[in-house]
């Protein structure tokens, strides 16, 4: 693994059921990951993923490609255009940084309104 | 003491004042995980996220370790161990308009894997509050915390978090379907009596820069008189159009319409010894350093804008 090396692209399909299924697994109970109306009310046109699910998302994005062997360090987000039920967010990565066994990458996931994350994690990988 | 979100810059700053003194308070003491890290609850967030790493079944399962926070959330029954500081925090805030909550950051660090069994127990501390801030969403106040994760008393992560308490911008909920909106258009620049002549020459795939015709000083931006001797009087050199990147920022956020973050900024210096803004292309963001060799081109933005910006040079 090599710095500017990327990981293949991974499309993640934003259902309704995603958002709900990864509010729930992560106890996150706030209605504007459950709840149209509620969510409409405060001014959002949708329910919207939350950041849990968005940090699940991204890890799991890094272990699949590493392998189960990779050990997570680190993962930091920044979260941007909200993902909303209907939409598609495409995780992209590149290999940042190389230190011994430790890799930086940095992760974009782009959805069809901007960036819904851009984040870096740091992880071990086996030798 | 309320903050009216639209009212002044002066009554901003008294308001964070008070928000400021919560800086190094805690918002939780003593929490205590409501589950012990178990399989259940580590299957369903597996199936939630179409995550099948192996690492997470089997008899030596360890947890996703983003599921870090999950551990810590109060769930339907809420939360007992929030501290009374935090409460406050959120009191002022609410009783100011600023009444949503969004997450924007959350920056994760994990020491050691969690197990099925692992009972977790944390403190966090509000690590600062942001003075008022004007995002897309609305304007309000970024409030970060941090909390130290362990289990059996030693340390097994942290987990730093940032949301945004603000009052939602007006708008109407009909606007919504962003994904059909018109592709944004860049900024049209201003083109006025003082600097028509340089966008007449990008029109003609020239870049000028103005020469004071009394004392031969270069200048750019374009201006009506030199700063160096005051005269007003100048004519144009064209620039060669070779340069170096004299320094730079790379643009993450916010992002604005027609713009696609992150990108590089640069201020380029021109071998006649001026500097000007611009953006660098055919290098990554990540790539552009200070000193990097660059030449001038013409880039057509859509059918009514044509733009001078730098290409960085192979090698």
């Amino acid at each position: 693994m090599n710095v500017g090396d990327t990981l293949p692209p991974l499309e993640i399909a934003v259902t309704r059921t995603l958002i709900v299924a990864g509010a729930i697994a992560s106890r996150d109970y706030q209605d504007v990951h459950h709840d149209a109306a509620l969510a409409r009310e405060k001014g959002s046109p949708d329910i919207f993923m939350n950041i849990l699910t968005t940090n699940g998302l991204v890890g799991r994005y890094v272990t699949d490609h590493l392998g189960p062997r990779s050990v997570l360090r680190k993962v930091a987000i920044r979260l941007g255009a909200p993902n909303y039920p209907g939409d598609t967010m495409t995780l992209t990565g590149t290999v940042t940084a190389v230190l011994g066994t430790t890799v930086e990458i940095r992760v974009v996931g782009a959805n069809g309104i901007g960036h819904h994350v851009t984040g870096t994690v740091t992880a071990e990988v086996s030798a | 003491m309320t903050a009216d979100p639209t009212g002044t810059a002066e009554e901003a700053a008294r308001f964070h004042a008070l928000l400021a003194a919560f800086e190094g308070a805690p918002a939780a003491t003593a929490g205590r995980g409501k589950d012990a890290v178990n399989e259940p609850m580590i299957r369903h967030w597996c199936e939630a996220m179409g995550d099948a790493n192996p690492a997470y079944t089997g008899p030596d399962a360890i947890a996703p370790p983003t599921m870090l926070q999950a551990w810590t959330m109060g769930g339907l029954s809420g939360h007992s161990d929030r501290s009374s500081a935090y409460d406050e925090l959120f009191a002022l805030l609410d009783g100011a308009g600023f009444t949503s909550v969004v997450a924007t950051d959350c920056e994760q660090e994990y020491l050691r894997p969690l197990r099925p069994g692992d009972t977790v127990t944390f403190d966090a501390v509000i690590e600062s509050v942001s003075p008022r801030k004007t995002t897309k969403l609305g304007t309000g106040h970024f409030v970060t915390t941090r909390m130290d994760v362990r289990t059996d008393g030693e340390p097994v992560g942290t987990h730093r978090f940032r949301i945004l308490k603000y009052a939602p911008a007006d708008r109407p909920a009909k606007q919504a379907a962003p994904r059909t909106k018109a592709a944004a258009q860049r900024p049209r620049p201003v083109v006025n009596r003082d600097n028509q002549g340089f966008w007449d020459g990008v029109r003609e795939h020239r870049l000028l820069i103005q020469r004071c015709t009394s004392c031969a000083t270069l200048r750019f931006p374009w201006l009506p008189g030199c700063n160096t001797c005051a005269s007003p009087s100048w004519d144009t050199v064209e620039a060669s159009g070779a340069g170096t990147v004299f320094s730079y920022v790379v643009m993450h956020h916010p992002p604005f319409p027609a713009f696609d973050p992150p990108y590089a900024v640069a201020l380029v210096e021109l071998a006649e010894g001026v500097r000007m803004i611009s953006n660098i292309t055919g290098v990554p963001y990540d790539k552009v350093r200070i000193g990097l060799p660059v030449h001038l081109e013409f880039l057509r933005v859509d059918d009514d804008l044509e733009l001078p910006v730098f290409r960085g040079n192979e090698g």
